[in-house]
């Protein structure tokens, strides 16, 4: 191997196990380290002046006890649960809402469809965070919602929506649908109109030309925005904090206080570590299917 | 194909845009807005813009956010370039499965551990919290971006054109150089761009990061948007979007008018 | 065929003082477990033209890749000019490639294209524009030098490329299915036009197609690979009249194959009994033992059709006519044997349709002498 070829890979690769691999295995020590009140804020830290001795010292005081401490307080586990659940029920709504739009595009004449592209990826580019604070206007009681159904004579009071698991919802709904349409477009583009005009051709009425072709040929691209969508949701903190209100439970937020607020850092790494496993099978489920699909078009 | 759209589709497409660009669209109506309460119509007036200009800490932290921007976005797109190169052309070596491991992963990793993981690397090393560390954080994330970006690009690259530069008396690097960097720029361009705009919008990865002295604009955003909505965050956000749209909407049309140039090429050269 | 001039016929393959400028010895490359190339030897001469034929996947791309240096042998040395090129990267050898998809470089000129290598050679510039300009020239480019890859049509590309790989004025050009992308028309004028190139230039040219009619138009001599092997490496017409192989006979042109055992009939002759109470076939061949079990191949338009047998002919057998295949010029009629043997035979057509004296299902005669076909012991 020579040196330039050596360099190149060597570069990124210490890049990244010094600054991706290492910091996780430093999460991973301190969840098993104890609190304490000192800086930094847990005990053992690494000695190595001290020689093997210290090092068999430092590996002994570590235990498991942040874990179990984490399946004794209920907070843990049901913000782990809540946010399992967030994320399942927002991806289901936001597969409702996205199917349809993504649909359209697709049908929609070729001339518009750079456009109506653009339109979904324009958002993406736009701040996150400016996207969420856009809904507290909306969704709070004085906000143009309630205005609106007030006006309307819908209701005569105003919903309490903001700070509730709704407001989440609509939240993640909103800010990452255009996760979920690109790939479910990009599987209806791709698809052959002939296939319908030969399943009507065959017998099929419109609607069941759609629930028997379309919808499974499409079924890559739903997996893969349900994949994107629910992933990133589970450790999502933004829309939560901004629009849940201290009410909703998520992990990612649990996580956040933990260490801000109680500066409680091995609990807090021990949160992290869990929220990891927790990825791991979405995560591991995602690549197979992305691999699969690529051994497909190949 | 000649694809007709039905009532059905054009309701749908209109309903999901509305639903994506209406918020927006409140947003920068009532940054406008004359009254300090942000829900009702006062009239318009542009003093938000104004207070917005004289309000210094927004100000710097949008210097802060730029420059964490333009370094980490330039750093990563070095770097996920090699990673991409790596990936895709290096064939075989030792660790390679967790090289590429750890090109993914943050690609899926949430924020906030991602955040805390280097924010203990960089007490346990000493390293005190600023600009540099931001940076160093968001080249890290990024950098795997880009190489997503680029490595795909590179995917469909025809290998043939390197081995024809090698073939033609090209050493190994000057065959990148030469031919591949010049043809994947667009990739690299578009990386580039993408980890801009994802250093200008992290929030969570720049709170573990950033010291005392750089607070970056989502920072500053978020404690701000906390206490509830303000016409000041409203004129700041109608700027960031407006910014943006700018952006990617002359950017589609310039690349619109260069595959319509091209195509006009194409015609003239077949007809020559 | 192109090469058969009578006067100062070039075959440097046939003089014992003539030096190979390319020698392939006990050369293998393995992938992993699978042989692409399987203990080769091949010399390759001067101003040669030579072509490696064979089917997808029979090693003939390795081969010129191995030249190329793009892969390296697993064991054995390839020399070019007594130089064993193995440890010597692509950039430095005096050898340039024509790639199947071209390669053009899409961000660069027609121009600049050609003048790639040449900018890496210690050449000034006066000298690079010089030889870019007698390269359009060379392959009429001159029109279209200021032109991106993109803007050219595909034959225009194809010269292109052969411009770009020939300016470094290499001692051996490498050509990669270089026709492969064009339609059969611009592809018969381009091999006339690629043979008058490589005759002005000198340069030995090393093609590799699977389509046995360019291989060979343009070939010298041809080399007929399978599975990591080479057959035979011949003229095309020896290739074409007297392979050494049913393997090479069926893979160019058509070819009958009848299967018997041979007997010695006098000097120089065996009789080939192919079927129960039929006349054996008559056929020249030398040392074949009594008994071994032969093949026999015969090219259809060596075989005369009739309503009588022609007695000036050895061989006269009787068949039916099952189907015939009018190409206008040619006639190709399906004949069966008695022994329910499937043949072909193929006549001009000098007579005009309406007088052809058989037709479907007639008994006719088919003839063909001693030294029509061959006899293949493999």
């Amino acid at each position: 191997m020579n040196l330039r070829r050596l360099l190149l890979i060597a570069i990124p690769y210490l890049w990244l196990l010094g600054l991706f691999l290492v910091p996780f295995l430093i999460v991973l020590k301190i969840s098993l380290s104890d609190t304490a009140v000192a800086i930094p804020p847990y005990t053992p830290t690494l000695d190595l002046s001290g020689g093997w001795a210290s090092i068999k010292e430092f590996f002994g005081q570590l235990d498991f006890e942040n874990f179990i401490w984490l399946t004794q307080d209920e907070l843990y586990w049901r913000s782990y649960l809540s946010s399992l659940q967030i994320a399942a029920v927002s991806t289901f709504i936001t597969l409702l809402v996205g199917y349809p739009v993504a649909y359209g595009m697709a049908q929609s004449p070729d001339e518009w469809r750079p456009t109506l592209m653009m339109l979904v990826i324009l958002p993406f580019w736009t701040s996150f965070l400016i996207r969420v604070y856009a809904w507290i206007g909306i969704l709070a009681n004085e906000g143009f919602l309630n205005q609106f159904l007030l006006w309307t004579g819908i209701i005569d009071m105003p919903l309490q929506i903001m700070n509730t698991t709704t407001a989440v919802y609509i939240g993640i709904v909103y800010t990452y649908l255009p996760f979920m349409i690109l790939p479910i477009y990009a599987t209806l583009e791709k698809m052959d109109g002939a296939l319908i005009e030969a399943a009507e051709d065959l017998g099929c009425s419109r609607l069941s030309a759609f629930w028997l072709v379309t919808l499974p040929l499409s079924r890559p691209g739903i997996i893969a925005g349900c994949f994107l969508v629910f992933i990133p949701v589970i450790g999502e903190f933004v829309i939560p904090s901004l629009l849940g209100g201290s009410r909703t439970l998520m992990i990612g937020k649990v996580l956040w206080e933990e260490f801000f607020s109680n500066r409680d850092w091995p609990v807090a790494s021990a949160v992290a570590v869990v929220l990891l496993i927790l990825l791991i099978v979405p995560i591991v489920l995602f690549q197979r299917n992305q691999q699969r699909q690529q051994e497909a078009s190949q | 194909m000649n694809r007709r759209l039905s009532w059905f589709n054009v309701t749908t497409l209109s309903l999901g845009f509305a639903f994506l660009y209406l918020p927006m669209l409140i947003l920068i109506i009532y940054s406008f807005n004359a009254s300090k309460l942000v829900t009702v119509w006062a009239g318009f007036s542009t003093q938000w813009y104004v207070s917005l200009m004289g309000n210094q800490q927004f100000l710097d932290a949008a210097w802060v956010t730029l420059r964490v921007a333009f370094f980490s976005s330039t750093l990563a797109t070095v770097l996920g370039t090699m990673a991409a190169y790596v990936l895709v052309r290096a064939g075989r070596f030792p660790g390679r499965t967790l090289f590429s491991g750890m090109i993914y992963a943050p690609l899926v990793m949430p924020d906030v551990i991602t955040g805390l993981s280097l924010l203990l690397l960089f007490i346990a090393i000493n390293l005190d919290r600023g600009i540099f560390t931001i940076v160093l954080a968001h080249t890290t994330f990024s950098m795997c971006y880009v190489s997503v970006v680029v490595s795909s690009r590179l995917m469909t690259f025809d290998r043939s054109l390197e081995e024809a530069a090698l073939d033609l008396g090209c050493t190994p690097f000057d065959a990148f150089r030469s031919v591949t960097l010049p043809i994947i720029t667009p990739a690299v361009i578009s990386g580039w761009l993408l980890a801009f705009t994802l250093s200008l919008d992290d929030l969570v990865i720049a709170s573990f990061t950033a010291g005392p002295s750089s607070t970056t604009l989502p920072i500053r955003i978020f404690s701000s948007v906390r206490l509830g909505v303000s016409p000041e965050i409203n004129a700041l956000s109608t700027i960031m979007i407006s910014i943006v749209a700018v952006g990617v909407v002359s950017a589609s049309l310039v690349s619109k008018r260069a595959i319509i140039r091209q195509r006009q090429e194409e015609l003239a050269g077949v007809r020559a | 065929m192109a090469q058969s001039k009578p006067q100062n016929v070039f075959a440097p393959w046939d003089d014992p003082n003539e030096v190979p400028l390319i020698r392939f010895r006990n050369v293998t490359k393995r992938f992993g477990t699978f042989t692409a190339i399987d203990s080769l030897d091949l010399d390759i001469y001067r101003k040669e033209f030579f072509a490696l034929l064979g089917p997808s996947g029979c090693g003939k791309t390795t081969l010129m890749r191995m030249l190329a240096g793009f892969e390296t042998p697993s064991e054995g040395k390839i020399t070019v000019d007594d130089v064993d090129v193995g440890p010597i990267p692509p950039n430095k050898r005096p050898v340039n490639m024509m790639f199947q998809s071209y390669a053009l470089f899409p961000h660069l000129t027609v121009e600049d294209n050609i003048a790639f290598g040449l900018k890496r050679s210690k050449m000034s510039r006066d000298e690079i524009t010089a030889r870019v300009t007698e390269m359009l020239r060379l392959t009429r480019l001159e029109k279209f030098a200021r032109r991106k890859p993109h803007q050219i049509s595909g034959g225009q590309r194809q010269r292109v490329a052969l411009a770009r790989s020939l300016a470094k004025a290499p001692k051996l050009l490498l050509l990669d299915e270089p026709l492969g992308a064009l339609d059969r028309k611009l592809r018969e004028d381009t091999q006339f036009e690629l043979m008058d190139i490589q005759e002005k230039t000198g340069t030995t040219f090393v093609i590799v197609t699977h389509d046995q009619e360019e291989a060979m138009t343009v070939a010298s001599r041809v080399a007929v690979m399978d599975h990591g092997r080479i057959v035979q490496v011949d003229t095309p017409a020896g290739i074409y009249e007297t392979p050494n192989s049913v393997y090479v006979a069926d893979f160019i042109g058509d070819v009958n194959i009848i299967e018997g055992n041979a007997s010695p009939a006098g000097e120089g002759r065996v009789s080939i009994h192919y079927a129960e109470g039929a006349q054996p076939i008559i056929a020249a061949a030398d040392h074949i033992p009594d008994g071994q079990r032969v093949s026999f191949a015969i090219r259809p338009e060596k075989i005369v059709v009739g309503t009588e047998p022609d007695p000036d002919r050895t061989n006269q057998v009787r068949g039916r006519i099952v189907d015939i295949g009018y190409l206008g010029n040619v006639s190709t009629y399906h004949l069966e044997l008695p022994g329910g043997q499937k043949f072909s035979a193929q006549m001009t057509n000098a007579r005009r349709l309406a007088r052809r004296d058989f037709t479907w299902d007639d008994e006719v005669w088919l003839s063909w002498t001693e030294t029509a076909g061959v006899v293949l012991t493999e």
